[in-house]
């Protein structure tokens, strides 16, 4: 899910490669320069893709053209060449594309572990060259996060410009989409889903569209995709690095308290078929779309599909203690016998009621439509039917003392 | 590079449980006092358990956004940070002094300055003053009016009716209003009597929560009878027996207390610049001159 696709077919008829577009070397790019060499003693190089530069070291070289001392020394393969600051920019103004891919990682996005892979990742600055990068930024390049499209293009400065919308809004106009500008006005946007309901757990994918944040810069960008799924991209990050501190299920519920201590009881030694049940309940991908990478403990994996999402989930979230606290009190229970009479065709409704349910299916089922068992007026039927005036299923209570 | 990171609880039930917490936040980062100012959540996300791994700077401050010292700030919050050594005595509190402990948090690897919640520093005091104003819409309210400072008792934390207290307290030494008192939802003084506890014709009824949920939303003014029924909604103010009551919510979600976060932050040796001051003033009930 997280594939880089080129937005356009290629640029020119006739040509496969994508053209590397002109780049105007802006001040603040060459200042930048200019201040990271002054930093650097001379004769220490600055390095860019495909050639370095460093300050003179005051005519001690007799090997440099030039004759006067050289203000800077730029090594490109060949020979190094002494050059003057007019005669730098020069230099750096036929390398734009180089200097601005400098300027955006090393000054604009920085050095923030998560920030700095994740904008590498969007272009894949580590394994692309600018060349190849800049060309395929020109024509847009497209990345997948969770429920996000993220397209990243290129001003004609060398700077990074992203759109960020719901990926069910490929291709719509900006013009029809309600278009922000700050990062955090998405903490609105991801707050309720599409019939207004609130949204407990941020990377569900039950993330509405209609929206766009059309022209977002490097650290924007970053700061939108925090916001609408919160530390994501650190997870994310920690896990390319080897470093991903997952907490299995029994660490996790052994460290609760509090009203949550309880959970702890709902381990019994007995295996962990409970905790598949969880897992299946609510970490599949269609309920989160964070890929599950803690299993029942550190020997024991769960045998449920942990799922395909590109960033991982390090540990129970609140949302699953929460739901263990009330199942490890529902599953302390005892079953008992029940007795009532289905026929085979309300027995296959009630199944097709719970799936309906559990795969939130209810508004899909058309109103008129009772081949469906869970149809509403179905499912009324069977209520009208089965159930006395207690609410009781075929008139048997719950609890037999109640005879 | 500093970093201010506000924790509080959220609610996987309540939308509005989060927002005093996203606006406070906002009040501050537009101050420029701190380079970053991120959020975390014990029910919402980033959870406790991972906010400080989006944290970016080397001076990071923690102020939890709750009412009282206790369980969530002693054991949850040192807990799901791994503030690693974390002892209560470090804050060596009395229920009310909580200021701050300087810890490394293992999951960053960092120091953090970890301070006591915002609801027992000092500043909560004209919070809660200024929740008044608010309510009444009168910068100058005092004379005529009794104040009820509400919350929980001690049914769920033992700190949260000292918390109460200290700031009814405080807020009587000021002889601004008529009376002051402190009233509980699970003990005596009851809030659901408040009439009985007031002379005065009017009260300002303000819950020390942090957030517009259950309890304020529901609870407190089913209890006091400002409504039958909280769907049908109340008037600000509102007569029960005779008392006219002005309720507006929780205290929490008073822009000043952004003021609070910053002086724990302060507290805690945060550079802050001219922020408490520029924070003062913007949050000021407007007086319509």
């Amino acid at each position: 899910m997280a594939d880089s696709t080129s937005a356009t077919d290629g640029g020119e008829a006739g040509s496969d490669e994508p053209e590397v577009p002109e780049i105007d070397l802006p001040s603040d790019a060459f200042d930048a320069v200019l201040d990271a060499l002054d930093e650097l003693d001379p004769g220490e190089p600055l390095r860019f893709e495909g050639f370095s530069v460093a300050r003179g070291t005051e005519g001690t070289d007799e090997e440099l053209p030039g004759g006067s001392p050289d203000e800077y020394v730029l090594a490109d393969g060949s020979r190094p060449t002494g050059m003057s600051e007019r005669d730098l920019h020069e230099a750096l103004a036929e390398r734009a594309p180089a200097v601005t891919d400098w300027y955006v990682f090393e000054r604009v996005v920085g050095e923030f572990g998560p920030r700095r892979a994740f904008l590498r990742w969007i272009e894949d600055a580590d394994g692309e060259t600018v060349a190849a990068r800049y060309a395929a930024l020109a024509a847009g390049i497209e990345r997948a996060w969770g429920e996000l499209k993220i397209t990243a293009t290129l001003t004609d400065r060398g700077e990074r410009r992203y759109d960020v919308r719901h990926a069910d809004d490929a291709g719509v106009p900006v013009d029809d989409l309600d278009a922000y500008d700050d990062p955090l006005d998405a903490r609105d946007l991801v707050t309720f889903d599409e019939k207004g309901r609130y949204r407990p757990l941020k990377t569900a994918p039950s993330l509405v569209g209609g929206w766009v944040f059309p022209d977002l810069g490097p650290r924007e960008l970053y700061e939108a995709v925090e916001t609408i799924y919160p530390a994501t991209v650190a997870n994310w990050h920690r896990e390319r690095e080897g470093e991903l501190d997952v907490n299995h299920w029994r660490e996790t519920m052994e460290r609760q308290s509090g009203i949550y201590g309880v959970v702890k009881t709902w381990d019994r030694g007995e295996g962990y078929e409970h905790v598949n049940w969880v897992a299946e309940a609510c970490c599949d991908d269609s309920q989160c779309l964070k890929r599950r990478e803690w299993e029942y403990d550190d020997e024991t994996d769960l045998d449920v599909d942990g799922g395909d999402g590109a960033f991982p989930c390090r540990e129970p979230c609140s949302v699953v203690v929460s739901a263990a606290r009330k199942w490890t009190r529902l599953e302390s229970e005892q079953p008992r016998t029940y007795e009532f009479e289905l026929t085979p065709s309300e027995k296959e409704q009630v199944e097709a009621v719970i799936d309906a349910v559990a795969d939130g299916r209810i508004d899909e089922i058309r109103e008129a439509d009772t081949k469906e068992g869970a149809n509403r007026y179905r499912t009324r039927f069977l209520r009208a039917k089965l159930f006395d005036d207690e609410g009781n299923l075929g008139g048997v209570p719950t609890d037999p003392d109640e005879e | 590079m500093q970093s201010l990171v506000i924790v509080a609880h959220g609610s996987h039930l309540n939308p509005e449980s989060s927002a005093p917490t996203y606006d406070h936040a906002d009040t501050i980062r537009a101050t420029g006092a701190f380079d970053e100012v991120r959020t975390g959540f014990w029910k919402e996300e980033p959870h406790f358990r991972e906010v400080l791994r989006t944290v970016e700077g080397d001076e990071i401050y923690v102020v939890p956004l709750f009412v009282s010292e206790g369980y969530f700030t002693e054991q949850v919050i040192p807990r799901e940070l791994r503030l690693d050594g974390w002892d209560v005595s470090e804050w060596g509190s009395d229920g009310l002094s909580a200021d701050q402990a300087t810890l490394v948090a293992e999951d960053i690897d960092r120091e953090v300055h970890y301070c006591g919640p915002v609801g027992t520093h000092r500043a909560m005091t004209d919070v809660i003053v200024r929740r008044a104003e608010s309510v009444t819409d009168d910068p100058d309210v005092g004379e005529g009016f009794g104040l009820a400072v509400v919350g929980h008792g001690t049914e769920r934390n033992e700190n949260s009716a000292k918390a109460i207290e200290y700031h009814a307290d405080r807020i009587a030494e000021r002889d601004r209003f008529d009376e002051v008192k402190a009233l509980y939802m699970d003990e005596d003084p009851e809030v659901d009597d408040l009439p009985e506890h007031f002379e005065s014709d009017d009260v300002v009824l303000v819950p020390l929560f942090i957030a517009d949920g259950y309890h304020t939303q529901e609870d407190i003014p089913e209890d006091v009878g400002l409504c039958e029924d909280h769907t049908e909604g109340y008037d600000v103010p509102e007569t029960v027996d005779g008392t006219r009551i002005w309720y507006a919510g929780a205290v929490g979600t008073e822009p000043l207390m952004a003021d609070v976060v910053l002086e724990r932050a302060a507290d805690a040796g945060a550079d802050l610049g001219s922020a408490l001051d520029d924070v003062r003033e913007t949050t000021r009930v407007a007086t319509g001159d």
